[in-house]
Order: C-alpha cells, then sequence, then structure tokens
C-alpha cells in the first residue's frame, strides 16, 4: 500500500478546501472565536486539536470492530475526554502561561463538533491510518481558519503578531489606531465571515 | 447485538485505561504544575505592588529573582501584631486564618514602599484568588491582581485582565474620618460626578455578580488586616506631631 497515494491525500486535502469544517460545515465555531484574539493561543489551540484529533480517530478506529454500538457514545466521549484532559494536564506544566489564557477553551475540544463528528462519520468505518489521515486533515482545516482569523485579528486589533510589534510606530503618529472591534468577539464573526466569503468565491462552491 | 456482559467488561476495561493513563499523567506532571503555579503566585504579587512592566514577559528565572531581592513578609495575627520569626510561607491561610500575611516592598532604606495582602473569596462561580497592595500611605491602593478564578470567560473572567485591574490603583480604601469603607465595583462607568468616586471602580457589564462578591470579600479582607493597618497609620501620625 502506498502511504502516499492519491486515495489517503484526498483524506487529508478534502477538508482544508472543499469540505472544510469551520467554513463549510461550519462546526467548531465556538472555540475558533474564542482563542483567536493572539496568534500565539491560536497555535497552541490548533496543536491540541490536531493531537486529540488524530488520536481520537486513530483509537476509535483500532477498536471499532469491537465497540458494542449501544454505548458507542459514551465511550467515543470517554476517550476523547482522555486526551484532552491529557493535553490540559502537559499545557499546565510546561506552558502555564498560555494554558491560563486559554483557560477552558482546551477542555472545551471534548465538546468540539468536529472531533465527535469525525469519530462518528469516519472513524467507525474507516481502517486506522485513513481515520488517521482524515482526523489530521479535519484538524489541519480548523487550525487553518484559526491561524487565518487570528493573524487578522492580532494584526488589526493590537498591531502585533506573536505579540511582536508589527505596524510601525510612525504609522501611529500619523493617526492609525488599533482596531477595538477585532479584540471583541464580533471582530472575529466579521473577519470569519470575509473568509468564507473569499473562499466561496474562489472555489465557486454555493451551499444549496 | 452483543450481550451485556460483553458490554460490561467492554465498559469496564475502557474506564480502567483512561484511568489509569490520566492518574499517572496527573502525577508524573504534578511537581512542574505546582512549581508553575507558585511562580505564578511570586508573578501576581510582583504585578500588585507594581514592579513588573505589563508590556514585557517575565520568565521563570526572572520573577524568582525580583521576589528574592524585593520582597520580604511578615505575619500578623487579627488583633494588628506581628508575629515575630514568621514568614508568608510558613503559614498557609486556608487552614489558619488567624496568621495574616502580608508582603512588604522595601526601599534599600528598608522603609516600606508598599504592603501586599492576599484577598480570596467566592465569586459567581468559583473562588478567585488575587492580591491587593497598598501604598506606604495605607490609603491608596497601588494595585491589584485576580489570578486564578473560574468565572465565565468573556463575562466574570473579565477580572483577570489588565484594564480591570488598572482601575483599583490610586483608590482609597479609608474616608475622610479614616473609616474602612474598602472599595466597591459599581454597575457600570463610574460617573465623574460620582459620589465617593474614589472608592469607586468601573464595574464589567455581565458581571454583576463576580463584582459583588469581589466587593464583599476585598471589604472582608480589608478588615481583618486593618487593625494592623490602623497602627501604623497611628504610629505615623504619632510621629508627626512628636
Amino acid at each position: 500500500m502506498n502511504i502516499l497515494s492519491a486515495k489517503n491525500m484526498k483524506f487529508v486535502k478534502d477538508p482544508l478546501m472543499d469540505n472544510n469544517p469551520i467554513s463549510v460545515q461550519v462546526l467548531g465555531i465556538c472555540s475558533a472565536l474564542a482563542v483567536t484574539v493572539q496568534m500565539k493561543t491560536a497555535v497552541v489551540m490548533s496543536l491540541a486539536v490536531i493531537f486529540v484529533l488524530s488520536s481520537s480517530s486513530l483509537i476509535i478506529s483500532l477498536i471499532r470492530n469491537k465497540l458494542p454500538s449501544q454505548i458507542r457514545i459514551i465511550v467515543e466521549l470517554a476517550i476523547i475526554a482522555s486526551l484532552v484532559i491529557l493535553v490540559d494536564q502537559i499545557l499546565k506544566a510546561y506552558l502555564y502561561d498560555i494554558s491560563k489564557q486559554l483557560s477552558v477553551f482546551v477542555g472545551l475540544i471534548i465538546t468540539n463538533c468536529i472531533v465527535l463528528g469525525r469519530a462518528e462519520a469516519f472513524a467507525l468505518q474507516q481502517k486506522p491510518f485513513a481515520s488517521w489521515l482524515d482526523g489530521i486533515g479535519n484538524a489541519l482545516g480548523y487550525s487553518m481558519f484559526l491561524l487565518a482569523v487570528a493573524f487578522g485579528r492580532e494584526l488589526l486589533g493590537s498591531g502585533t503578531l506573536f505579540g511582536y510589534h508589527i505596524i510601525p510606530e510612525s504609522f501611529y503618529a500619523a493617526g492609525y489606531q488599533n482596531m477595538g472591534l477585532m479584540v471583541l468577539a464580533p471582530g472575529a464573526f466579521i473577519l470569519l465571515g470575509l473568509i468564507i466569503w473569499l473562499q466561496r468565491a474562489v472555489t465557486g462552491t454555493v451551499s444549496e | 447485538m452483543y450481550s451485556n456482559a460483553y458490554i460490561l467488561r467492554f465498559a469496564a476495561i475502557i474506564t480502567i485505561v483512561c484511568g489509569v493513563l490520566l492518574a499517572s499523567a496527573a502525577t508524573l506532571l504534578k511537581p512542574m504544575q505546582q512549581e508553575n503555579i507558585q511562580t505564578d503566585i511570586k508573578k501576581n504579587i510582583l504585578k500588585a505592588v507594581s514592579l513588573l512592566d505589563t508590556e514585557r514577559e517575565y520568565s521563570k528565572l526572572e520573577i524568582l529573582d525580583l521576589f528574592d531581592q524585593r520582597m520580604t513578609s511578615i505575619v500578623v495575627n487579627p488583633g494588628g501584631e506581628v508575629l515575630p520569626g514568621l514568614k508568608a510561607e510558613d503559614v498557609n491561610p486556608a487552614e489558619e486564618p488567624d496568621l495574616l500575611p502580608i508582603y512588604l516592598l522595601k526601599d534599600d532604606a528598608d522603609e516600606v514602599l508598599a504592603y501586599c495582602i492576599p484577598i480570596d473569596g467566592k465569586g459567581l462561580w468559583s473562588t478567585i484568588h488575587g492580591y491587593l497592595a497598598l501604598e506606604s500611605d495605607l490609603i491608596t491602593v497601588r494595585g491589584v491582581t485576580f489570578y486564578d478564578h473560574g468565572e465565565t470567560p468573556g463575562l466574570g473572567g473579565e477580572i483577570s485582565q489588565q484594564w480591570f485591574q488598572d482601575n483599583f490603583t490610586g483608590k482609597k480604601i479609608l474616608d475622610e474620618s479614616e473609616n474602612l469603607v474598602s472599595v466597591t465595583i459599581a454597575k457600570g462607568q463610574v460617573r465623574d460626578d460620582a459620589k465617593g468616586k474614589e472608592h469607586l471602580v468601573d464595574g464589567i457589564s455581565g458581571a454583576t455578580l463576580t463584582g459583588d462578591g469581589i466587593n464583599k470579600f476585598l471589604r472582608e479582607d480589608l478588615g481583618r488586616y486593618n487593625p494592623y493597618f490602623d497602627k501604623l497609620r497611628n504610629q505615623d501620625q504619632n510621629e508627626v506631631v512628636s
């Protein structure tokens, strides 16, 4: 079996554009709005979701033939919740400040519709490797939007990227001001809407 | 279809595997997490006495060094007497409510520049922990921090934001006749012509109950320390008179 076969690559590529969990399926919006004020939190959140989603899809796919369907949802949740708590504990030990900024949103990965959605829709029927790729693909699709929104929000809202000042002082002297709206939740909605618009204009997708 | 016995067995195995995994992770990571929490507490004390530049990030070592260099501590009792030989690290306020730690920021001449006391109590959903620092006049608030809480992010959670904590700086905890009135979080923005403006800070809309909780424990905590602070204030006055 070729690891990089066209079929396998499709599992990763599909959720990036044509079937993106955020822009097309509109899942996982809550956390996408909450953690995108800064690039730093968005990156850590993205990594956490990539780890949780790929691992949960892999594990659930591995046990899919032994998993009694009557209790499958609760077992899936137990696995997802364990992975998320693990991530949360590791963040608290190694990245304490960021974990404080992310506060409950790491824990809320448990309820992120994308994770349970991929487990139910994909990992329960597919082979482990395909499920793992599907998990990575969907998490990357989510991360892509998270980072794009965070990029816009931090640059326009605070004039910084990763905490470093990007907008030169001379701009401020000339009357430029940071856009306070971008730091608040509505700023994320507006940016997300614009990005989805842009994406659909490029790909020509129309939802029916 | 699976038999009930199979389902129960399956559920038991999943529970045990997840449980063991999480328990061992928590045990292994605990020492590091504790260390982070201790550093964070020291960072918040330094922040309350405004030794930290809010624009900059500090490494763990910088925090610990700065704390060791600049901060000392004493322990007082509710009667206002200093308990000799005790340091803030030696007491656990949760278990011994009668031992009140105070962190002191001193200048090179050993004069106290700021007094920093722990403040904690119930907010809306959770116990809020923080520090409040007073200037050397023991009336003016030098700074405040709230660091550990479980309030709703975006609403009550805003208390950990810099803009909210900055509101407290410069407020007075005593009225003109030297009675303790504490500092109160108002509903919404404090108007410029509001009565008792020097005791009021801007509230957070959507976080009234969190604010009420803070008002309550702030007054209580300041009340417990007040006998000692009163003693110091009177001492100062006597010195001026003589």
